[in-house]
């Protein structure tokens, strides 16, 4: 970084603010562990990100700044419109969009720095580290972009949330992981002159490897089933984190780096606690059941028999009237209907009257981590009564009545009861154990995993079919 | 039908099996009621206070010859030479606490008699048993009457005093085990105003414990002893020499512990060991829930109170009995459960579809069932039981000493460490200093990534991906670092588009992470 002490900003004032706007980073994130400093959080992330910005203009390496001021503009806008525009509901394909663009901007700038190095690559062993840099960056951000595009496809309902499995997928996603790799050594040897005969092919390598490695993200988040969503935008999250600090690398830049990294392990972990709610294993999630056999639900697992006893609005006014603990357990299905108000109406009404009410949210209901809390907050429940699993599942037996909204695998018996059931072993939330189990759902179809509910043919259990925000409305009226 | 309830034989057992207050309620069910002749006096019952509540008072064989016999302690043999259970009538029923795994001889004796016998403590630990669960109320009695024994030996004050006379500061009290023994012990060390810290292998016990005004301890090694939904794990050999260390530590600081571990079925595990016994205080109490099964210290003396460096060791195995008239209502309570159950008056009949019986009765018609195959599983929870289950055993199943880690999970991670110790020598060997410095800052910021988003609260998860979407945009400086340089070229190009798309991430993931968080109230 020889060239970069020459005049604008000395370079130890720069790595002195880009070190305040790692630790404001690092608080912002921190904020997030309770509600009540989540706003102060989000303040510190605006401002060290202010901080970075407004310092790197002034960085002695940049002598033109109106291209670069038109592009923050104009950028600034769309994202600010769009972040005020996009309902709650929508928030996963907002998140999956993100990515994508997280993604986009890695390629290019990885494809920038290869073609315009910054900063000195005087010995070989340099150019080697710096080429490295160039194609693990563009690559993760390829996967990052194209994929994060598929999510948001799909999540958006305009790309079929079926998985798309093609024969011998496996074997293309390897193919395509040794174009990858060995494009990207070949270029770092011959652009290094280890290998003759690769001179001046550099370029054209890194394309071919752009262009692959998007192809595979296309490829991989396509064969992924709609309800493994919250772990995809989890991973790409991770993947986006991935690709900001490899950025970091070949621009030696220790803010992407430590930024990178921060999103990185945020993403991995949101994955991993999503895999575990499902009681999946990340490779069986991304690759489909990788030597698990198929996903469809096997032949072995129990046929649900029995008769489902349906309920009206009415009676159902009776039965909270005797109620004393409520727990609702919302899933996808409320999204969906944007039931979530009429729902809140229901809780402060019943509330009102004396009456426990608490919500208990499955890791992985919805289709982002956390996207029930969100919905219920925004529709103005308290944080405060909105339950973990693992905070309410021992409260059920004591639990009068248990209203499950437009959730379906996360309530199910079969989980814990029947070995040979597709979802054996993830944790549930043990409605079952309540007095009486009000389902809301629209019909008697099965749930994501394409499992049967044992749960809705329970003799304490009674189905309230309809459209939830419909039903909601309907049962807030008769509450009166 | 007739329900017996005959003394006690042994007189170190004060309880009855149907206090005076239960009668009632038998009789409502459709029973009679004999009881023998001074079977309540040990629990303060009188003879007449049954008279009183409807029942029969009766001699020694009448009792016995009851239809339904309902018992505490497992027979025995009379001084006379007879065994109890030889007064059963053929086709009677014995409900009694009956150690089925320990006592064969017992249970062949009953079935040549001819008759049918529940062992009460077989009873599943299910919801809908609760009522008559006597391995639970006994518990309950247990860790209250635990902390009053201690109470007794302790030659201090339970709460803090500040007095004229000077001031005295609040008795220690650790607990070992949230079941429900401990859990009972806990809100008893409590009301007497004690600071009570409480220990369980089982991390979904804190919030139980911290509900009852105690502090629940945590050693220092990450591991859970519930995987994912609370399920039990087996815990590693570094835990448990972490959990002995935590033990040490405490020992030096509580007046009184009290240990409630057991596994069922097999000897207590050893957790306070003779060391741990000499760093406490002199005067201090340690008492033993675990004696009757070995002890949960190691210099216990079951049934007594063992003095060894100054401490006082308490191993008495009666300590429900030491409660006798409370502890024969909550028992009596239970058994009337059971025998609703069981259908009630004419209709009690031992039906095997129902979980309960299946379980717990160990003598059908003259036939041994002894060993019980599992329930058939229809609705009930699965042998790897839920957080609820679970928790509500009666003793907590504080770690079991001998288990051990599968090994290959050691060899994995020797592989990896020795995996990583060669990719560092390499690059440090080749790679330039400037990309390890890199690498440093890389490294170290994925590890405060790590113990940063495990803070984050679950309900905050969607905020934090667009949080961290809008950070991510940090990339804009690598954008804004390569479009301005001074001629316009193909990578400045590439770099302002970058910069486009960036903004967008920065603009649009804090405004909505702000929208977000504004909408999360109390």
């Amino acid at each position: 970084m020889s060239t970069a002490l020459e005049g604008g900003l000395p370079e130890s004032l720069l790595a002195a603010a880009y070190l305040a706007a790692s630790v404001l980073f690092i608080m912002s994130l921190g904020g997030l562990s309770s509600q009540q400093t989540s706003q102060r959080g989000n303040l510190f992330g605006i401002i060290g990100m202010a901080v970075a910005i407004l310092v790197t203009a002034l960085h002695p390496d940049i002598q033109s700044p109106w291209l670069m001021a038109g592009a923050v503009a104009v950028g600034g806008s769309i994202g600010a419109v769009l972040a005020k525009r996009v309902v709650m509901t929508a928030m996963p394909e907002l998140v999956a969009l993100l990515h994508s663009f997280v993604g986009l901007a890695a390629v290019l700038v990885g494809l920038a720095s290869y073609l315009h190095p910054h900063g000195a690559l005087d010995s070989t062993a340099q150019q080697i580290v710096h080429h490295t840099e160039v194609w693990l960056g563009v690559a993760i951000g390829a996967i990052t972009f194209t994929g994060s595009v598929v999510a948001w496809g799909k999540l958006r309902g305009s790309l079929s949330g079926k998985p798309l499995l093609l024969p011998a997928r496996h074997w293309l996603n390897l193919t395509a992981l040794i174009v990858v790799v060995g494009s990207g050594l070949a270029m770092t040897a011959g652009d290094a002159g280890l290998v003759a005969g690769l001179d001046g092919l550099g370029l054209p390598l890194l394309l071919v490897l752009t262009f692959v490695a998007c192809l595979m993200g296309l490829h991989l988040v396509l064969a992924i089933g709609g309800a493994d969503m919250p772990v995809v935008v989890s991973l790409l999250n991770s993947y986006s984190g991935w690709a900001a600090a490899a950025a970091g690398f070949m621009l030696s830049n220790d803010l992407l780096i430590v930024t990178g990294a921060l999103v990185g392990s945020s993403g991995a972990i949101l994955s991993h606690i999503m895999c575990q709610a499902m009681n999946r294993s990340i490779w069986n999630v991304v690759f489909g059941g990788f030597g698990t056999g198929d996903k469809k639900p096997s032949a072995a697992a129990q046929a649900v028999q029995g008769d489902v006893s349906p309920i009206e609005a009415p009676e159902l006014v009776e039965l909270l009237d005797a109620a004393k603990h409520v727990v609702i357990v919302p899933g996808y299905g409320m999204a969906v209907a944007r039931a979530q108000h009429p729902v809140e109406r229901f809780t402060s009404i019943l509330r009102k009257r004396g009456k426990t009410v608490r919500y208990a949210i499955h890791p992985v209901a919805g289709r982002l981590p956390g996207h029930m809390n969100v919905l219920l907050a925004e529709a103005g429940v308290p944080y405060d009564i909105v339950l973990e699993m693992e905070e309410i599942n021992e409260d059920f037996p004591e639990t009068d009545v248990v209203l499950v909204i437009g959730a379906n695998d996360i309530v199910n018996p079969s989980a814990q009861t029947d070995p040979d059931s597709p979802i054996a072993g993830m944790p549930v939330l043990e409605a079952w154990k309540a007095g009486t189990v009000i389902v809301l759902k629209r019909g008697m179809g099965s749930g994501y995993a394409g499992v049967e509910n044992p749960l809705f043919v329970l003799p304490n259990t009674r189905m309230l079919f309809g459209d939830a925000r419909e039903t909601m409305e309907k049962v807030v009226a008769a509450l009166g | 039908m007739q329900v017996g309830v005959p003394k006690e034989l042994s007189v170190a057992e004060r309880r009855v099996a149907v206090a005076p207050d239960t009668v009632p309620r038998l009789l409502k069910l459709g029973y009679t009621v004999a009881v023998e002749t001074g079977a309540g006096t040990l629990a303060g019952f009188s003879d007449q206070a049954y008279l009183d509540a409807g029942a029969r008072v009766v001699d020694r064989d009448t009792a016995w010859g009851s239809d339904i016999v309902a018992h505490i302690e497992p027979p025995g043999v009379r001084d006379d030479g007879r065994h109890e259970v030889d007064d059963l009538r053929a086709g009677a029923i014995l409900i009694s606490q009956l150690d089925p795994a320990r006592n064969g001889e017992l249970l062949a004796r009953i079935a040549a008699v001819g008759a049918s016998a529940i062992a009460m403590e077989r009873i599943p630990r299910i919801t809908r048993a609760q009522k008559m669960d006597v391995l639970s109320s006994m518990a309950n009695i247990a860790g209250y009457r635990a902390v009053v024994e201690a109470a007794t030996l302790y030659g201090g004050f339970f709460t803090g005093q500040m007095t004229a006379a000077g001031k005295a500061p609040p008795a220690r009290v650790l607990v070992i085990g949230a079941g429900v023994a401990g859990l009972a012990a806990i809100g008893a060390a409590r009301a007497l105003g004690a600071d009570v810290r409480a220990f369980d292998v089982r991390a979904a016990c804190r919030e139980q414990v911290e509900s009852m005004g105690a502090t629940f301890l945590q050693v220092s090694v990450e591991e859970s002893g519930e995987g994912a939904g609370g399920y039990a794990k087996t815990m590693s050999p570094e835990f448990i020499a972490a959990e002995m260390a935590l033990f040490l530590e405490q020992a030096r600081q509580c007046d009184i512990i009290v240990t409630t571990a057991l596994i069922p079925g097999k000897r207590a595990p050893i957790l306070i060991t003779a060391e741990h016994v000499a760093a406490m205080r002199p005067g201090s109490v340690v008492v033993d829930m675990a004696a009757a099964t070995g002890g949960n210290c190691e210099l216990t003396r079951p049934g007594q109170v063992a003095v060894e460096h100054g401490v006082s060791i308490v191993g008495y195995t009666d300590l429900p009995s030491r409660m006798a008239p409370v502890a024969s209502r909550f028992y009596g309570q239970n058994v009337a459960h059971l025998l609703d159950d069981m259908g009630g008056g004419a209709k009690t009949r031992i039906n095997l579809e129902d979980e309960v019986l299946h379980q717990s009765a160990v003598v059908l018609d003259g036939q041994v069932r002894w060993p019980i195959e599992p329930f058939p599983k229809a609705e009930a929870p699965p042998p790897t039981a839920p957080a609820a289950a679970v928790a509500k055993a009666p003793d907590a199943h504080v770690p079991a000493i001998a288990q051990k880690p599968p090994a290959h999970t050691g060899a994995w991670k020797r592989g990896a460490v020795l995996v990583a110790a060669v990719v560092l020598a390499v690059l440090g060997v080749t790679a330039p200093g400037e990309f390890l410095q890199h690498l440093t800052v890389f490294v170290l910021a994925c590890f405060v990534g790590w113990q940063l988003i495990w803070n984050v609260t679950p309900a905050l998860h969607t905020p934090l991906m667009s949080v961290t979407n809008a950070i991510s945009g940090i990339i804009v400086l690598g954008g804004m670092l390569t479009a301005g340089n001074a001629e316009i070229d193909a990578a400045a190009i590439l770099g302002a588009i970058a910069i486009l798309f960036a903004s967008i991430n920065i603009a649009g993931g804090f405004f909505v992470t702000q929208r977000m968080l504004r909408m999360f109230h109390r």
